[in-house]
Parts: structure tokens; sequence; C-alpha cells
């Protein structure tokens, strides 16, 4: 099998579909039988209330994305696809997380988080609840350097996206 | 704009009668009930089954006969769990088909109501669409959408799950108004029809450049109705035609350019041709695996140019090197005008021709001939049915030796006259198809050619037909084993015969046709065969059922081992050796 270069291992479709009970079912069950694999995914309502907006990020090892573009638009209440191509779209990623923060290491925690542009939600006596709004990978990277400190519990959101300001036509 | 109040069941009713449906078929139960009664004041005819398997399949052969979209209606719950198979059935082999299930009232929903189950849920991945209704006032556009949904672009079954409280007039909330401008509301359904010409030329050009092409014809070209279109193109441009087992018909078999049916037991020509082609051109064919054997060896040096109504069709399985998404008889009939606008090339195929030609020589479908003491040979059964029936006779049959050798041996002139299950391979799947089919031309020969494990599946149904007065008649190849599977141990099981002999004696099928008001005879010897037939076409007033008892031993070739290669095609004993 042709497996694509990593930075294009994973492709962000925002599918719009119609907002009807069982049309996320629908979706996923499209991805499990067809043997496709979801990166992440994320539901939200759109502008209009007749439609959702799916965000999902998907494996192209599993299957090629013309593939899994076409399988996708057979499901009739799928209304749209856009396909945003890594490097085209602006992505973002909200995470929660709880860290163990005795009161040596709040500091060394709070540089991290000021750098990679997060917030302190609220702060315990032996622990602190972060947020973090960004770029996946960023959020990747903050997941990772919060680990040398004790991740209590952790929540990310999956990915949305847009496509960036050049791509979009007026 | 006229109105008129009504409750929800008539409305169903009423729907249906819109969408010009002549008949369905069905079997009724408590979620259904209210939708029942009107149908004591419609037009419609409907056909009360033994089974919903049998509803089923008798849509889906009703709608391969026409191409009409077949109706079935059946209850909740066990009723709709029965009715699953020929929804999957009809989902591989795209078949136009609606059915309506019964379903527990709306706020019973998810209370594991007595015959609650989820039927949407369960049939999502093996419908086009399915739909379950909530509002009354919703029941004719769901409707009207259905039958959008079933009948266009990619044909297929679409599944409508009524809740009890919206369809029964005891209930206010079945309370709806009845308007005539009823509008479909799809926003993600556009099926298209058009081609890109682009595609158009690029298809040309590699046309008139092959050596040796071959037009590789699916079942979609029955379904786009595409027959003429493609016996246009094969006549202007001299290629021959493989007709898979979903196409046999759409090409006639008695045509020099037909070079028969390719796949596991395609003949040698079909296989051999598409092997060693240097162009396939697929039209309606979506290169199923019984059709390419081990993909990585299959048509080693073709280009592809591939079209079909289905985009996801493209690519999915073999590259294409044109790919045309779009109607495929729009597509043959635009090719057509190009290949005559601007020449068909002047490439000399006389070579590949006279290859051709060697293989039909050599390697034609063979089968040992009867000797004395013998049992008969279901070969030639099927070739006397063929030979003393109709030249527009319907045949259907059901999964394994049989329906290949039907497949085989019938010659295919005209198109919608086959009728089989191909993507599922549905045993039991023959007799409903029939009464499916007769139901549609009660003036043609229907013959369902049967083997003694499926009859056992759905044969019930030659009730309903004797009831209803629809007059099939079965060809029973009877070989007292699951003869496929029996085939496949003998061939890789090194003869261990696990679990496939069914008996020699039970059922009496004589005794069991004649308990449903059937003709029936049994035929052991090969001189009754003919008038055993003769017999059976003389009876036009209920069905007819002929026990052939057949030999058992006797085996399906050519073959491709399953996971081989269509190189290594296993030819009959007497064709070993011969150069190939
Ligand atoms: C519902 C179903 N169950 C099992 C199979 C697997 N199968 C394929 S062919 C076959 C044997 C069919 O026996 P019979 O109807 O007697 O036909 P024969 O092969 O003997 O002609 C079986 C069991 C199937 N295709 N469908
Ligand atoms: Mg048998």
């Amino acid at each position: 099998m042709n497996v694509p270069a990593p930075e294009y291992r994973y492709h962000t479709l925002v599918v719009k579909v119609e907002n009807r009970s069982g049309v996320l079912a629908r979706v996923a069950s499209l991805f499990a039988r067809r043997a496709f694999n979801i990166e992440s995914l994320a539901v939200a309502p759109t502008d209009d209330e007749r439609f959702s907006r799916i965000t999902v990020v998907v494996d192209l090892e599993s299957a090629p994305l013309d593939q899994i573009v076409k399988q996708l638009n057979k499901l009739v209440n799928v209304v749209e696809i856009r396909e945003l191509h890594p490097g085209h779209a602006v992505e973002r990623e909200l995470m929660l997380v709880t860290v163990t923060a005795e009161p040596n290491r709040r500091d060394e925690i709070v540089e991290h988080l000021d750098r990679a542009g997060g917030k302190v939600l609220s702060v315990g006596t032996d622990h602190m609840m972060l947020s973090l709004v960004g770029p996946p990978g960023r959020v990747d990277d903050f997941e990772n350097l919060m680990r040398q400190f004790g991740i209590v519990e952790l929540q990310r959101t999956g990915r949305v996206a847009l496509a960036s300001l050049d791509d979009v036509a007026d | 704009m006229a109105t008129e109040q009504m409750d929800g069941g008539r409305a169903l009713i009423r729907a249906l009668e819109e969408e010009g449906v002549e008949v369905m078929f069905g079997l009724p139960g408590g979620a259904i009930l209210p939708v029942y009664d009107p149908i004591i004041d419609s037009s419609i005819r409907h056909i009360l089954v033994r089974h919903e398997q049998g509803a089923g399949h008798m849509a889906e052969g009703y709608a391969q006969a026409t191409g009409r979209p077949g109706v079935a209606m059946v209850t909740s719950g066990p009723a709709a769990t029965n009715i699953v198979t020929p929804l999957c059935d009809a989902y591989l082999d795209s078949i136009p088909m609606v059915v309506i299930t019964g379903q527990v009232p709306y706020p019973a929903i998810g209370t594991d109501a007595f015959q609650e189950c989820d039927t949407t849920g369960i049939t999502q991945s093996i419908t086009k669409h399915n739909f379950l209704v909530t509002e009354a006032q919703d029941i004719p556009r769901t409707i009207k959408e259905a039958f959008h949904i079933a009948t266009t672009g990619r044909p297929g079954p679409v599944l409508v799950d009524v809740p009890k409280d919206i369809v029964d007039p005891g209930n206010p909330r079945s309370a709806m108004t009845w308007t005539d401008d009823i509008q479909i509301d799809l926003p993600g359904y556009h099926p298209e029809v058009e081609v890109d010409p682009e595609g158009i030329r690029a298809a040309a050009d590699l046309l008139r450049g092959a050596e040796r092409p071959v037009l590789y014809v699916g079942g979609g070209i029955l379904k786009a109705r595409a027959v003429e279109a493609l016996r246009e193109l094969a006549e202007l441009t001299g290629i021959g035609v493989v007709t898979t087992l979903m196409a046999r018909g759409a090409f006639p078999d008695s045509h020099e350019l037909c070079l028969g049916m390719p796949g596991m037991h395609g003949n040698f020509t079909a296989v051999t041709a598409m092997q060693e082609s240097d162009l396939l051109v697929a039209l309606g064919a979506r290169f199923d695996d019984r059709v390419t054997g081990k993909l990585d060896g299959f048509a080693p040096d073709a280009k592809v140019v591939h079209v079909d109504i289905d985009p996801a069709e493209l690519g999915k399985v073999r590259r294409p090197d044109v790919a045309i998404r779009g109607d495929v008889r729009v597509a043959i009939e635009a090719l057509v005008v190009e290949l005559l606008a601007n020449g068909t090339g002047d490439v000399d195929r006389g070579a590949w021709r006279s290859r051709i030609s060697g293989w039909q020589e050599r390697f034609p479908l063979v089968y040992e001939p009867w000797v004395p003491g013998e049992a008969l040979k279901p070969q030639h059964v099927i070739e006397c049915l063929r030979d003393a029936t109709p030249d527009d006779t319907i045949v259907s049959s059901g999964v394994g030796q049989h329906q290949m050798w039907a497949s085989q041996y019938w010659k295919f002139d005209h198109p919608y006259t086959w009728i089989n299950s191909g993507g599922l391979g549905t045993m039991g799947f023959s007799i409903p198809a029939a009464i499916g089919a007769k139901v549609a031309h009660p003036d043609r020969m229907v013959w369902a050619v049967d083997g003694d494990g499926c009859f056992q599946m759905t044969g019930q149904e030659l009730v309903t037909a004797t009831v209803e007065n629809i007059p099939i008649k079965v060809a029973l190849l009877n070989n007292s084993y699951l003869g496929m599977v029996r085939q496949w141990q003998e061939m890789f099981y090194e003869e261990r015969y696990s679990e496939v002999f069914l008996s020699k004696d039970v059922p009496d099928y004589r005794m069991w046709a004649e308990s449903m008001g059937c003709e029936a005879m049994r035929v052991d010897d090969p001189d009754e065969v003919e008038g055993a037939i003769a017999k059976a076409n003389e009876v036009d007033d209920r069905p007819v059922v002929i026990d052939f008892r057949v030999a058992a031993e006797e085996k399906v070739y050519p073959m491709v081992p399953s996971g081989a290669s269509n190189s290594e095609l296993v030819v009959p004993p007497s064709q070993q050796g011969q150069p190939r």
C-alpha cells in the first residue's frame, strides 16, 4: 500500500450534514463498515439550523482520501464536504488539563503555559487546572511537557478547522 | 390546491398509489395493522407471502424483471429482521426497492417494547438510505423521497420505518392533511447523470490505440437501459464483450462478438481475454473479486476505462486510466458519437481475434456426456430446458452449482430474462424472485432453477404462488447435497465432506410440492427430461415443480480457485493439457 508522507497522513474533512437525528451514527458507522480510521471528530451546529458541521480528521493509512470522500458523499444526509489540505487550513483544538502542581513547581508550569499561550483556570492546594487553545501540534507538545508534572485528568476536543483566508473564494 | 384530511395509514397507501405502485408483497402484524386496513380499498394488489424474506425477494424479482421499484411491507421486530437479507441482497445488486416496516408507537421507541427493534439502525449499512418517520404529516414526502432515492443514480433499497401511532386512526397523532403538491427535500442527494466530454475523448483515444481490447459489461448496463447503446458500440468497434453474472442478457450470447461470462466460473475465453487484454472498458461493472480473482494478478497489462454512475466505484478496486462518472448509457452514446466523428482507429486486431477464436475452439463449455447407469447430468437438464422454452422466458436461480450451470448453459439473447443473486449469493432467492417476475409478466414463462438446499429455504412461497395464482415453474436440480460446498470440499479439503449431505429421500419434493397445490413430477432418467419439461410447459393454472435427480459428483468448470489468479483457471479434465 502507498503510505503517504507523514505530514500528510492525517487529513481534515469538514462535512456539512443535515441536522437530523442519527446522522452522526451514519457517518460513524460508514467509517466502521469501510474500515476507515478516524483520528478525531468534532460536531457542532452551524449558523443555519438545518445543518450541522462535522470536522473529522481521517487517517490516510487506512484508506485513500478519494475513497473516504466519495463514500461519505454517498450518504444522503451529507450535503457538502470540504477537504482542508494540510498547510492550507487553520486548525485549533482545546485542551483542558489538571496537573499535579506542588507550590514550588507552579512557576515552572506557568512559564510553559505562557509560552504556549494557555490560561490557568483554577489553582488548588496541590493541583492546577489549565486550558490551552492552539494548533493540534502545539497542544500535543504542551501535553508532553505536562507529563513530567503528572497529569491527573485531561480532555481534548478534537480539532476544528477552517480554510485559510487566502483560500477563501470571495 | 386540493387538500384532504386523513390519517397517516391512508396517506401512506395513497402515496404508494401516487408513485404508480401496482403490486406489493407483504405480511401484516401488530405495528403495521393500521396500514393494512386501507389496502382493502386500494387499487394496489397485495400479495400475502408466507415468510417476509419471500416478500423482499419477490420485490427484487419484480424490480429486476421490470426496472420499476419493487415494494414490500411488513410489520416491526421479527418481520423487519426477516427482511434484512433481501435488503442486503438488493443493496449489493443495486436493485431499486422500497420496504415499509411497522414500528412501535413513537413514544415507546427505546423502551424495548413488544416487537420493537432498531430497524433503521440494523439496516443502515445495507440500504441506500432509510427513514424513521416521526410525524404523520411527513409520510407522503418521505414515500416520495424513498422512491426517488431508490430509483435514481445507482439504484438500491430504501427502507421506511413507520411508528404505529402516526398511522393509527384511533390516535390523534395520525391526523394529517393530504396535499397534492409534495416537494422532496434532499439537500444532500444529487446523482449526476451527465458525463465529462474530456473523459469520453480520452476513452476514445485509448480504444483507437488498443490491440487487445475487451468490453467488460456489468449489471449497470441493464439498470441504465443501455443494451441498445452497448450493441452499437460493440458493432461499431468490433470489440468483444464479456457479460458478468449480473449482466447476462445485456448482450446476446448468440452474437459473434459475445465472449461469454467472466469470473470464478466464467468460460475460458471470457476469463482469458480479459486476462490478456491491453484495454478493459468497464461499463457499469465493479471489479468484484469473483470477477478479478487475485487482484494483483488480474489483467496485468490492461489499461482501464471505467464508467460508473457511482463515483465511489471509480478507483475503489482497480485504478482506472480514464474514469468517467455518469450514466453508462449517456456515456456509451457519447462514445459512439465521438468514434463516428473521429474514427475508430486503424489498429490491426487480426492476431487478437484469432487468439480469441482459438480459445473458443479449444475451450468451449463442456461436460462429460452421460453414460447408462449414471445419474442425470444437471447441465443436460439446463440445455433441455433452454431448448424447450420460448426465447423470452425469464429464468431465476438460487445460489450454488445449479446457478452457475444455469448462467453457463442457458442462452441469453434478451435483457431482463436472467434474475439471480450475485453480490450476496443468497440461497433461496429463486422461487420468490420468480414469483415477483411472474407477477410483473403474467404472460411470459418464468422458470426457477433451484437447488435442493435452496428449495428448503424458501420453498414455502409456492403456497403463495398457488393461492395467488402465480403459475411459476421450478426445475429442481436435486443432487442431495449442498453441492457447491461439496465441490470445494472435494477440490480443496481432500474430499473430506463435512456437513454437506442433505438426504436422498427426505423431503419427498413431489409430495411436498403437491401439498402446496403444485403439479409435481420426478425425473431420474435422461429419456424423461424432455417429456417432463413439455408437460410442465403445458400447465398454466398452477405452479409446477420437477424434481430432477441429478448426479452429486458433477462439478462446475471452469473454476478459478479462490485466492488464485485468473491465469490459473482450472478447466474440465477433458481440456487439461490443451495449449492455452
Ligand atoms: C443463505 C446462505 N447460506 C449458505 C450459503 C453458502 N452456500 C453457497 S452455495 C451452497 C449450497 C447450495 O446448495 P443447493 O441449493 O443444493 O445447490 P447446489 O450447489 O447443490 O446446486 C451453500 C450452502 C449461501 N450462499 N447462502
Ligand atoms: Mg444441491
